[in-house]
């Protein structure tokens, strides 16, 4: 199946070479339709139903193309089973980890409402395809880098949700030890390289992650092919992380995807406001990288894209741009009011909730019986309060742990008055040491 | 300045001859590893104590401790540049560890801004010593993603300046990463480059990033001052698993000395004795080491005994050295390169004011650089920097 799509992708060759002067096309004209291939597709029974309302002009161009291209599908292929993008097991496996996502973050709503959590909280209701999309394609071993709207992306890649519930709660049960909070998840058994509070900040430790990969490869002779996915949205875009990093992993072809979760919004500042071009996967050819536009709401159109850039990126033939179009349902964070987005895009994104399209794929392609569907969603319900009464019923860190792990080797606190190392004085383990 | 470096050769020496005294006292203390030579500075065991034995009528023409360097001492070992043993230290490192890498702007075909890392990319290849592009924020950024992710990377500001452009990743993610990740991931990079005020390099390279950085939780700075110091401290903040920040001068890269064949590795938390003395103590780092010397021979034939101590750890604070010197003379001068507010100084005139206040007979004197821009012209240049008269007076006025 792969295949299908490696023709897309092979032609960025042909821009990595391109002598600016010569007649050929540049690849991705914004000015001219999708791309001949159909790498936007899925199979014909899931596709958009209608062109987008929205008044945006350069929105409406990108989800136009997905839609032809997603028409030039649905005239090749036909009905029977072995069309269809993914089998029974993989299916019921994405509808767990996308209910999974939504429960977890709805019970976060309730219990920041309850007072067990505090601080900014950013809830990623909607956007669960792209992660369940990208991360169940992914290795244990391979990387994911994210932002502060990190924690449906930890638990897709496999971080206990009581771990994750405890680190909301701030108890020493959490996974980085009540030390993080919502917005800096880190997991180093599955490779969850954070969690960062400012945007960006996040895309060179992915970048970095990456170069690890190659150079485990090319100096320490390793068997090593894992993969980076740094998740970013829409207002990061804008910001000189991106386009420096978008350089080096061009340059180097490091083993790296850039996934940008395009909500269209910013906190409060519109996409379209922020943005002199606002379509963003054509920024990755003007770097010598394929850029890729998908359907951020149809989890199976996601992960049809995943495969081959995670693919390119296994095969070392370099970084990947995707842009998802996406959007969250609730406001940017719990203390987010959510007065500036217009009630009427809002609702047609809510007729897109990628959990429920998913649930009619499939029941209707026969992969999976109501019954099944409902089974998958208690067994998530009890998972995620078993999550809140374990993190309930966690301690809260002692004040020893206060000068643990500033450094890790804790001679860094230096030497103190009497010749010792102020690590070895005993108030240090308790937390009153003068340091 | 020749003979005070060469004389500081000297002493560098002896301390690598009493370096297997000090081996012997270490031993017993936790955390220290004793499978490699650890040079103590404070000349600590059973030679420490004829120092103090000097009378200054003595060290008329030598501004230093101890001219009866060992023979064995001064007639093995190696000449080298600052540079030069910065480059051994990295060479000696890379190889030794296959995971120690470079990156910074120009460090591999060019060789590095001041040749610190020549030879390198040709030894041990492009992706070994990696040229990048001119994106510090994000190339540290990927440093520090190499590192939680297994490497060991050393990345070159191509002068510490240009780290300003870093200060996001160094703040955010160097110096807080372990923590927020609640001790899971390591960062042990080594973050180093030349700063300080040159000559006449304009003020945007004439920075002392020493005072900004010196805030950051979770880092460790140190400065380095001699080739031999500069080799030895360079393997300590590679072997390292903490993130350390490395201040190397511009205008010290030329200085020769004498350093061992053998292996050694320094301590990144220790201050470095430099002329033990009675009267006064002075606190000093980096280039101003060498002003602090000159005004030494100055103050020597004028009768003054100066205890000169250099700080080398900027943070955190080598408070046992430092305490006992200040417990032994009463009287502190901290002499430094960085600016008046918010310095090293600042900071080292409040800790030891905090801890040895019992212990001091007149308030501390900080000498620092004019909270200036350094401006281009010479004879400008010079007045916003500490210049030895300047403290020579400090010590005339302290020691009344």
């Amino acid at each position: 199946m792969p295949t299908m799509y490696s023709s897309a992708f092979a032609s960025p060759k042909i821009v990595q070479h391109l002598n600016l002067r010569s007649n050929e096309k540049p690849l991705f004209d914004p000015s001219k339709s999708a791309p001949p291939t159909s790498f936007f597709g899925s199979t014909h029974e899931f596709c958009l139903s209608k062109t987008t309302t929205l008044s945006s002009q350069h929105r409406r161009s990108a989800v136009v193309a997905a839609a032809e291209a997603v028409k030039l599908r649905k005239s090749n292929s036909s009905a029977s089973p072995s069309n269809l993008l993914i089998t029974k097991e993989e299916g019921l496996e994405l509808y767990e980890d996308m209910v999974l996502g939504r429960v977890f973050e709805d019970m976060c709503a309730q219990m920041y409402y309850r007072g067990k959590m505090f601080g900014f909280v950013h809830l990623y209701n909607g956007q669960e395809a792209v992660s369940t999309g990208f991360i169940k394609l992914l290795k244990k071993e391979d990387s994911v880098v994210s932002t502060y709207r990190d924690h449906v992306h930890a638990l897709s890649k496999g971080v206990p949700a009581r771990s994750v519930m405890s680190e909301l709660f701030g108890k020493a049960t959490g996974c980085c030890r009540g030390q993080g909070g919502s917005m800096h998840m880190f997991d180093k058994e599955h490779n969850l390289l954070g969690g960062f509070a400012f945007i960006g900040e996040g895309i060179p430790v992915a970048t970095g992650a990456a170069f690890t990969s190659k150079y485990r490869r090319e100096v320490l002779n390793e068997n090593c092919d894992d993969v980076t996915v740094a998740f970013f949205g829409d207002g990061t875009c804008n910001n000189g992380q991106f386009y420096e990093c978008l350089n080096m992993a061009a340059l180097w072809k490091l083993p790296i995807i850039f996934v940008v979760e395009n909500n269209l919004w910013a906190i409060g500042m519109s996409h379209l406001r922020a943005t002199s071009d606002p379509v963003i996967w054509k920024k990755g050819p003007a770097f010598g990288m394929p850029g890729v536009h998908v359907d951020g709401m149809d989890v199976l159109k996601v992960r049809e894209v995943a495969k081959e850039a995670i693919g390119r990126a296994r095969r070392g033939e370099g970084p990947t741009l995707v842009e998802c179009e996406t959007y969250r349902f609730r406001g940017h964070s719990l203390a987010d009011p959510d007065e500036l987005r217009d009630p009427g895009e809002k609702a047609h994104y809510s007729s897109r909730d990628p959990i429920i399209a998913l649930k009619k794929y499939l029941t209707e392609n026969n992969l999976a019986s109501e019954a099944d569907l409902k089974a998958i969603e208690k067994k998530i319900d009890e998972v995620v309060e078993e999550a809140v009464e374990f993190a309930d019923g966690s301690p809260t860190p002692p004040r020893s742990q206060l000068l643990e792990n500033v450094f890790a080797d804790p001679k860094g606190f230096g030497i103190g008055p009497d010749g010792k190392y102020r690590c070895e004085d005993p108030k240090f383990t308790e937390g009153t040491a003068q340091v | 300045m020749a003979a005070s470096i060469q004389s500081l050769a000297a002493a560098s020496s002896l301390s690598a001859a009493n370096s297997i005294d000090s081996k012997r006292v270490h031993a017993s203390i936790p955390g220290r590893k004793a499978s490699f030579l650890v040079v103590r500075s404070d000349l600590r065991g059973s030679n420490g104590s004829n120092l103090k034995g000097h009378r200054v009528g003595n060290l008329v023409t030598n501004a230093v401790a101890s001219p009866e360097a060992p023979a064995s001492a001064s007639k093995s070992g190696h000449e080298v540049l600052l540079f030069e043993a910065l480059r051994e230290g990295l060479d000696e490192e890379m190889q030794r560890d296959p995971r120690v890498c470079v990156m910074g702007e120009d460090v591999g075909h060019y060789g590095g801004s001041y040749k610190v890392t020549k030879g390198l990319a040709n030894k041990y290849g492009d992706l070994r010593v990696l040229d990048t592009p001119i994106a510090e924020n994000s190339f540290t950024g990927m440093g520090i993603g190499a590192a939680m992710t297994g490497l060991r990377p050393v990345i070159e500001g191509m002068n510490m300046g240009f780290l300003l452009l870093a200060f996001n990743q160094i703040s955010n993610n160097c110096g807080m990463l372990h923590y927020t990740s609640g001790g899971q991931f390591t960062i042990p990079v080594v973050i180093r480059g030349p700063g300080g005020v040159g000559r006449q390099l304009g003020a945007e390279h004439s920075q002392r990033l020493e005072s900004y950085f010196q805030s950051i939780p979770g880092i460790q700075m140190v400065a380095c001052s001699t080739p031999y110091n500069a080799k030895g401290l360079m393997k300590a903040a590679i072997r390292s698993e903490n993130p350390v920040i490395l201040f190397e001068h511009v205008l010290l890269y030329n200085l020769k000395e004498r350093i061992p064949d053998e292996e050694y590795v320094l301590s990144l938390e220790e201050a470095e004795m430099v002329r033990p003395g009675e009267h006064v103590t002075i606190l000093t780092y980096s280039r101003m080491r060498y002003h602090v010397m000159q005004a030494a021979k100055t103050l020597v034939n004028k009768g003054y005994d100066p205890e000169v101590i250099d700080i080398r750890s900027l943070k955190p604070f080598d408070l046992y050295t430092i305490g006992k010197s200040v417990k032994k003379t009463h009287r502190v001068l901290i002499v430094e390169e960085c600016m008046r507010t918010g310095g090293i100084g600042a900071s080292l005139t409040a800790a030891i004011n905090e801890n040895f206040h019992d212990y001091l007979d007149a308030p501390i004197v900080c000498l620092s650089s004019q909270d200036v821009p350094t401006p281009y012209a010479g004879t400008l240049e010079e007045w916003t920097v500490v210049q030895p008269a300047q403290i020579v007076t400090a010590v005339e006025q302290l020691c009344r």
